[in-house]
């Protein structure tokens, strides 16, 4: 059984390709990705995630059960709309998923988890809620848009009534604020400015053909893989899974540490982890001479083997970049062999971030 | 559907043969496999000179998805490449069967070619695909 977005018929209508993503049928591209990634560094584009799986958890021990589910801390979150990422572990101190929470207040807040793990997040989320006084409600009612871009502000701007302008005037990141029919949170996976919109599956089709004639470029799944490796974000699945831990998957800043006495899901292990010091970490590489980097090459270090978790070809950067995990002690700046179709290739070490807001980081 | 020249010959491997008036054949690949392999990034190409020989894999075309060997569908010299790819290995997705051409060779043996499909061939090779 294939699942289809609200925004299907959108998308053959943009000649896009269509692939099989973990049983939704999505755009890949809608001719070149490497077009719809300069529009989005260079401009704006806008991506389907109607297939995300969108969770809200409510009632009297939502803080509690939230702060014993996921390794951060929503007790920070305070201001209304606040955003957080963070990971959900499994006892073994595993990543059974990366996601994000909206604060809404202590007694009801909404995640936002992948569309590929969402049976078996959904499973551990009720699993964990017994003796909590919660109600966990999935809400594939809506559908979503992520729009992203330096110009992808400005163009939902235009579309956007007194009152919803008004709401979203001057929003930090990584916040987000219901104003009617819309949820628009200043959240993305590309590294540039923008929003990502959840709204009702009725209003949907409409809101993308506006923007569609506001010149915002629809952009597939390829270009969304290219973003956000660029921008060092993780895909769950390929960067970390269940038998990785978050410190050795960059996620050690999605730890709250602090305080001492929350009992998180997979504390005990990370605990040991950390002063154990021995967990393999994430780093960056770059490739400057021809070829690509690809996911499961094997990397060779003075300290001992390594992986690469994800590559590709960067086409801000018109050279291959990949994150791969690696003994510790491999530094930013050194310069490693990566395994690549028969032969040996230098490449140097740098932090698992390469592009931000169109500039290159490293 | 993609486009398929009649007045080419064909490998199930995806390269295209032209011949030239002049003897020489040009070789490239189809629409249908820069489509499957989408996006071009990088091509590597068998240097001016080399000797190569049927299904020896002469070429690289690397694609965001990718990397793709390219075998050649015929046996001679190297006389010549395309030097244009170098700069912009777009060529393959937005021309494959003319700016796109990868090398052209001298061939050892012109009745080689009919070892290849023609255009009616090759469409049913990817049909069953």
């Amino acid at each position: 059984m294939t699942n289809k977005t609200v925004l299907h018929a959108k998308h053959l209508a943009s000649g896009a390709k269509m692939v099989d993503f973990y049983g939704w049928e999505m755009p890949i591209n809608y001719g070149s990705q490497i077009e719809e990634h300069h529009a989005v560094r260079k401009s704006a584009g806008m991506f389907d995630v109607s297939h995300m799986t969108i969770v809200d958890v409510q009632g009297t021990d939502a803080k509690a059960f939230l702060r014993r589910l996921v390794i951060n801390d929503v007790a920070k979150l305070t201001i209304p709309g606040k955003a957080l990422y963070t990971g959900m572990l499994n006892e073994a101190g595993g990543v059974i998923d990366d996601l994000i929470i909206y604060f809404f207040s202590d007694t009801n807040y909404r995640l936002v988890v992948n569309s590929a793990t969402r049976e078996k997040d959904l499973a551990w989320m009720t699993k964990q809620a017994t003796g909590f006084d919660i109600t966990i409600t999935e809400r594939p009612e809506f559908g979503m848009i992520a729009v992203q871009g330096p110009e992808a502000i400005a163009k939902v701007g235009t579309l956007l009534s007194a009152e919803e302008s008004a709401a979203v005037e001057g929003m930090k990141p990584f916040f987000g604020v219901q104003v009617g029919d819309l949820f628009i949170a200043t959240t993305g996976y590309t590294g540039e400015l923008g929003y990502e919109i959840i709204l009702p599956e009725s209003a949907t089709e409409d809101f993308w053909q506006k923007l569609l004639d506001a010149g915002v470029a629809p952009c597939g799944l390829g270009a969304r893989d290219t973003l956000r490796l660029e921008a060092g974000m993780n895909l769950y699945g390929l960067d970390m899974d269940e038998s990785v831990s978050p410190i050795a998957a960059n996620m050690a800043w999605t730890i709250s540490w602090e305080p001492t006495d929350r009992d998180f899901i997979g504390r005990e292990v990370l605990t040991a982890q950390k002063s154990a010091g021995d967990q393999p970490k994430l780093v960056g590489l770059v490739l400057e001479e021809k070829g690509v980097l690809r996911t499961a090459q094997k990397v060779i270090t003075e300290a001992g083997e390594g992986i690469i978790t994800s590559g590709t070809f960067s086409p801000t950067l018109g050279h291959s970049v990949a994150l791969a995990r690696v003994p510790r002690s491999v530094k930013v700046g050194d310069v490693v062999e990566v395994e690549m179709r028969k032969k040996l290739v230098k490449v140097t070490v740098t932090k698992p971030s390469f592009v931000r807001n169109g500039k290159k980081v490293f | 559907m993609s486009n398929i020249p009649s007045e080419l010959k064909y490998a199930t491997s995806h390269e295209w043969v032209r011949l030239e008036s002049d003897g020489t054949a040009t070789i490239g690949i189809t629409e249908h496999a820069q489509d499957l392999l989408g996006d071009m990034v990088f091509v590597e190409l068998p240097d001016v000179d080399d000797s190569i020989s049927v299904g020896d894999d002469v070429a690289v075309a690397e694609s965001v998805k990718a990397a793709s060997d390219i075998y050649s569908p015929v046996s001679g010299t190297v006389i010549a490449i395309n030097e244009e790819l170098e700069d912009a290995p777009e060529l393959l997705n937005s021309d494959a069967f003319g700016g796109g051409w990868l090398f052209k060779v001298k061939l050892d043996d012109a009745s080689e070619l009919e070892n290849l499909l023609d255009a009616e061939g090759y469409k049913n090779s990817i049909d069953e695909d």
